[in-house]
């Protein structure tokens, strides 16, 4: 990996350029068909939990310190891998509505958000990017699992929530 | 700005999105002859810092107001005279209806009551094995030896099993097998649940391991009783300390290890401070902050003085996520406030680490985080002549050891952060490990145990610590990790002066 692909190390954030060099972005033509897993973890962290939350086995891994690599044909966008990755890494989008997406974000605040309520769609560095409404949440060991509709042009942005009290 | 608070203000948690606080009946106690509130459950520290109480002592010299640092046993901060007895650490003594606590101003008078005549009793324990600390390492230590039939004690400073995975409300790494997916304080409350309903193994808390004795003797200082022991194996796992830092503040009230901030908040529910700075941006701190967000405080920045973020991406990304800045190279300059942290003054630094004059930039807040790592808690293999060497990608000097974890003391194990700084999943492999090989020695070869053994040896060294991110541990112990022969050879030239067990 050049410098350039390492800028997450002193940002904290990870642009799509880098998630797409490192295999971790599904085609655009995958995207386009419905909701599909994107998983932001590229370091080689010692875990697997994400190969065995799947049920339909589109994440795989040989060791327990590679990078998950998702099967998008196998991959139905359910988001069980979201609720349960430790590392709050994996989110759904899903591009194949005509007027919005829908991105699926792990969230672990309160108040806990609820359906057709508007939130705060918040990108990788925190900046509310706008607000969108709830449509689908649902809970799991504390963790929520919340699909939210954004603006197309902000599907690759817009990865978290914040539900305002 | 806020600083000082009026006592009985609360600063406990109600609702949370991850923890529900069980707390006990109300007791009433007193500080400073005033009559106070706690619930059952909480230490006497967590208890004052609760109703507002910030100064636990005033320095022996120079007076200065200290309050808490580490909340789990390991440092001085919270020292305070309890029932007439001074030095006593509040952060692991349980808050008692009508316990008497005062402040100690300058050096503590000696105690003219309680003390000696409060001893009831001393007993010699029978046992096969004893493990020291009741952490993740210890109680799968003790797990793995009780499996097997072996007696086994385990000792524990604090009132509470668990260690520091009662903190943790992150979910595990790792892998399903070992716990992955569940959340630290889920496995600690599994593993002493399973050590609490074990016959084999006998539980001391608030119980001391004072030191190692000629001939193989143990002394334990409980509450009221000392226990005298000569155990066949010894396995330490006693965790580490939080490291401070050096900077004009740096005793104010308000000024916290991550870790002990962790303990308030999420053991206690109790809310450490409004507005936060962190220093140092390794798993920890990541950690604690986003965790200090959900219990409901503000997180102004954390600061790392090295050009990249010290821990891992994923944890750097979730407090981005929320609008946390990372400041890299950058260091904290002074922290200023009158009896209380009121704020800080961080700075830039050069490629040399110096402070960029002009770059100075100051941030009102009422708590700072020191994340800047830990250092092994070896003192017990230190007093009972173990060889040892300073490593520093262990943290600190710690003893040399086999790959089974056995130290130049015979018969005398090591497990856990003790052993280097890792984390809590390697804990829970080394004490596994130590525990097989004290049954190993202990009830001869077994092949099932070895078959475990190796299989979790292989998986620590050869798979878990292949990660990069684990690179500088994996240094670390590796470099204090010798053969058996290296070992007798080690022992040749260091003759121990005690050994636990037949050889």
């Amino acid at each position: 990996m050049g410098e350039n692909t390492l800028n997450f190390r002193s940002t904290g954030i990870i642009g799509t350029e880098e998630l797409r060099k490192l295999g971790l972005l599904p085609p655009e033509e995958r995207l386009a068909k419905g909701p599909v897993a994107i998983v932001e973890c590229p370091e080689l962290i010692p875990c697997n939990i994400c190969v065995d939350a799947c049920h339909l086995k589109a994440i795989t891994m040989e060791k327990i310190i590679d990078i998950p690599k998702v099967d998008w044909e196998k991959c139905i966008g359910c988001g069980t891998c979201v609720a349960l990755c430790p590392g709050l890494a994996i989110f759904v989008v899903d591009l194949s509505k005509p007027d919005k997406a829908l991105v699926t974000v792990p969230h672990e605040f309160l108040p806990a958000p609820k359906v057709s309520e508007e939130v705060w769609l918040l990108g990788r560095d925190g900046r509310r990017l706008g607000k969108g409404r709830v449509v689908r949440a649902w809970e799991r060991n504390k963790t929520w699992v919340v699909t939210v509709e954004v603006p197309k042009e902000l599907a690759m942005e817009v990865r978290a929530i914040w539900v305002e009290k | 700005m806020p600083c000082t608070r009026n006592l009985l203000s609360d600063r406990r948690i109600w609702s949370h999105p991850i923890l529900t606080f069980k707390r006990g009946r109300k007791v009433k106690f007193f500080f400073e002859g005033r009559e106070v509130e706690a619930y059952e459950g909480e230490s006497i520290a967590a208890a004052l810092y609760a109703i507002g109480v910030d100064i636990f002592s005033y320095s022996i010299k120079l007076k200065r107001p200290r309050g808490a640092f580490c909340m789990i046993g390991k440092c001085s901060s919270c020292f305070m005279k309890v029932d007439g007895i001074p030095n006593t650490r509040t952060c692991i003594e349980p808050v008692r209806e009508g316990v008497k606590v005062e402040r100690q101003k300058g050096l503590a008078e000696i105690p003219t009551n309680g003390g000696e005549s409060d001893v009831e009793d001393e007993e010699v324990l029978e046992t096969d094995v004893l493990v020291i600390g009741g952490g993740p390492a210890g109680l799968s230590a003790a797990l793995a030896t009780a499996k097997y039939g072996l007696k086994t004690v385990i000792v524990n400073e604090h009132f509470k099993l668990g260690g520091q995975l009662l903190k943790q409300t992150h979910k595990f790494f790792g892998s399903k097998d070992l716990f992955g997916g569940l959340r630290g304080f889920q496995i600690g409350e599994e593993l002493s649940r399973k050590v609490m309903g074990n016959p084999n193994i006998k539980v001391l808390l608030q119980t001391v391991a004072y030191g190692i004795f000629r001939g193989g003797w143990v002394g334990l200082a409980g509450k009221n009783k000392l226990y005298r022991v000569k155990p066949k194996a010894v396995i330490v796992a006693s965790g580490a300390s939080e490291n401070f830092l050096t900077f004009p503040g740096n005793d104010l009230p308000g000024v916290m290890g991550a870790g002990g901030a962790q303990t308030l908040m999420n053991e206690y529910g109790i809310l450490p401070g409004d507005e936060v700075l962190t220093v140092g941006s390794g798993n920890v701190g990541l950690i604690v902050s986003y965790q200090l967000l959900q219990a409901g405080a503000k997180v102004k920045a954390i600061v790392e003085i090295l050009p990249e973020i010290g821990g891992w991406f994923v944890h750097a990304a979730k407090v981005r996520r929320y609008g946390i800045p990372i400041l890299t190279r950058h260091t904290l300059k002074a922290v200023w406030g009158r009896e209380r942290v009121e704020g800080a003054t961080i700075v830039q630094v050069d490629e040399k680490f110096r402070p960029i004059p002009g770059t100075e930039k100051d941030i009102e807040c009422d708590l700072v985080l020191i994340a800047v790592g830990l250092t092994p808690d070896t003192r017990l293999f230190a007093q009972a002549g173990a060889v040892m060497r300073w490593v520093p990608e262990a943290g600190g000097p710690v003893p040399l050891r086999t790959r089974y974890l056995e130290v130049s003391i015979p018969g005398m194990y090591i497990a856990g952060d003790a052993s280097g700084i890792e984390e809590a999943t390697t804990a829970m492999l080394e004490g596994e490990i130590a525990g097989l090989s004290v049954v190993t020695k202990l009830a001869g070869p077994k092949a099932e145990v070895i078959e475990r053994r190796e299989k979790l040896l292989k998986f620590l060294w050869d798979e878990y610590r292949a990660s990069p991110l684990m690179a500088r541990a994996k240094a670390g112990k590796e470099s204090v990790t010798v053969s058996e022969e290296e070992m007798e050879e080690i022992r040749k030239w260091n003759p121990p002066f005690v050994s636990f067990g037949v050889r």
